[in-house]
């Protein structure tokens, strides 16, 4: 079988990106590889991990679960996106702050997840965090310092 | 690994994909919410010709209330069915269940009627349709038909969807307010495929169980109601001694599958504990206010 190619266009992180590429590229490898966006990484890609979490068009998706063919006219919003507007940034210190990450492997996709359950704005328990954050691997830390970053930024950003 | 070399097109309607399902026949795949299409694909256990995206058909999508009947369109994302006041309200079982089901980047792009028709035996929302007693709405260039969710499940990924039909809705009855619902699951990490698990739906008065439906899953090849453990359970009230009883019938419902969970003895007797705290929280649901909640 001939290898199909496909146009795709989207914004990627607030820019109109116009690309053919073969159809059965998945969105991650299509911004690491074609757009440079390195940020999400590629770790079991079968949907396990969670190392490549984007956001597509508002919500945190699997970016190896997820063909670029599907991401037509869709906004996607890669680490590089919500670091450079400044939306975590409160995360990101919190994350140093307590040794939330060691290799960093897991990080991009530990911030994307976490990203969107502090765009909640609700008080929540360790539990859960926890809970949220089960799709996303992490091999070093053994979660307890990613759970006291996150509770953290939510206490103080609810604190207002 | 990368997906293997595929043809793929965007169907503009129900009717265009049908088409598509006819020409490829074995060949086409439905591409819904792709949370389980994909992994197979990057693993490469499955090749298909063509795959057939259904996410731009918007009438597929959204859930209303048709009388008693809550109808979920077979595009509906898990975080919708989720956050939905009608599934809240109506469906309690469905609502409890719902955050077991995978993780949050998978909700937001998964599909119900992915799930239903996938039909793996691990999943959620089968065993839960199952103890509610839903009709399943596929459609066929011939035109629709229903099928009873008790027809529906023919065993490991297999249903009674023909090749070259779509699932396209799924209608659930809304929950009685004097029945009572429980869902339980057992797996080694929040949101991962379970090890065994129970959906219930029945009656409570009193202490005396009445029309209670016991469904298995994840430890047979496809969502199981428990016949044996739900009429010895039926009529009686809900004691140590029924207990036993009930344990005794589920060895005739199930035949447990061994897999890197748990050996099939190791299933057997989680379900058995599953059971017995299902129907503890039956009782003390049914004794509280809100009934079904």
């Amino acid at each position: 079988m001939s290898e199909e190619m496909v146009t795709v266009n989207m914004t990627v992180n607030g820019e109109n990106v116009t690309k053919t590429i073969p159809v059965r590229t998945h969105l991650v490898d299509f911004v690491r590889t074609e757009l440079g966006f390195t940020g999400s990484h590629l770790g079991c890609e079968h949907g396990v991990c969670g190392a490549c979490s984007v956001r597509v068009d508002g919500d945190v998706v699997r970016g190896c679960l997820m063909l670029a063919a599907q991401a037509e006219g869709s906004e996607v919003v890669t680490i590089e996106g919500i670091s450079d507007s400044g939306e975590i940034s409160d995360l990101q210190d919190k994350f140093v702050e307590r040794n939330a990450l060691q290799c960093g492997f897991c990080t991009p996709g530990m911030l994307m997840t976490a990203a969107e359950l502090l765009a909640q704005k609700t008080e929540m328990s360790r539990e859960d965090i926890r809970e949220f954050m089960s799709g996303n691997y992490c091999r070093c830390t053994g979660y307890h310092a990613i759970v006291d970053a996150i509770e953290s930024v939510n206490n103080s950003r609810l604190k207002g | 690994m990368k997906a293997p070399k595929f043809s793929y097109t965007r169907a503009t309607s129900v009717e265009h994909a049908l088409e598509l399902l006819d020409t490829h026949g074995d060949g086409g795949r439905i591409l819904a919410g792709g949370q389980s299409l994909m992994p197979t694909l990057n693993m490469r256990l499955s090749q298909p010709d063509m795959l057939i995206d259904i996410n731009g058909l918007d009438d597929l999508k959204g859930i209303s209330l048709d009388g008693d009947t809550v109808c979920i369109g077979a595009l509906t994302r898990h975080v919708e069915v989720m956050n939905s006041d009608i599934v809240a309200e109506h469906l309690p079982l469905i609502a409890e269940a719902m955050p077991y089901v995978a993780h949050v980047a998978i909700r937001n792009r998964g599909t119900i009627g992915g799930s239903v028709a996938l039909a793996d035996p691990a999943a959620e929302m089968p065993a839960c349709i199952l103890a509610l007693g839903a009709t399943l709405v596929v459609q066929g260039s011939a035109g629709k038909r229903e099928i009873p969710v008790e027809e529906f499940f023919h065993g490991l990924f297999e249903t009674a969807r023909a090749d070259n039909e779509l699932l396209v809705e799924i209608r659930i009855p809304s929950q009685k307010g004097d029945k009572v619902s429980v869902f339980l699951e057992l797996a080694r990490r929040h949101g991962d495929f379970a090890i065994a698990g129970i959906a219930a739906y029945g009656s409570v008065s009193g202490d005396t169980v009445t029309d209670m439906r016991l469904v298995y899953f994840a430890s047979e090849d496809k969502p199981t109601i428990g016949a044996n453990a739900s009429a010895a359970l039926n009529g009686k009230n809900w004691s140590d001694e029924t207990k036993e009883a009930v344990n005794t019938a589920l060895e005739s419902d199930l035949e447990p599958m061994a897999n890197l969970h748990g050996s099939a003895a190791m299933k057997m007797h989680l379900q058995k504990v599953l059971t017995g705290r299902a129907m503890d929280t039956a009782v003390v649901r049914a004794s509280g206010a809100g009934g079904a909640a």
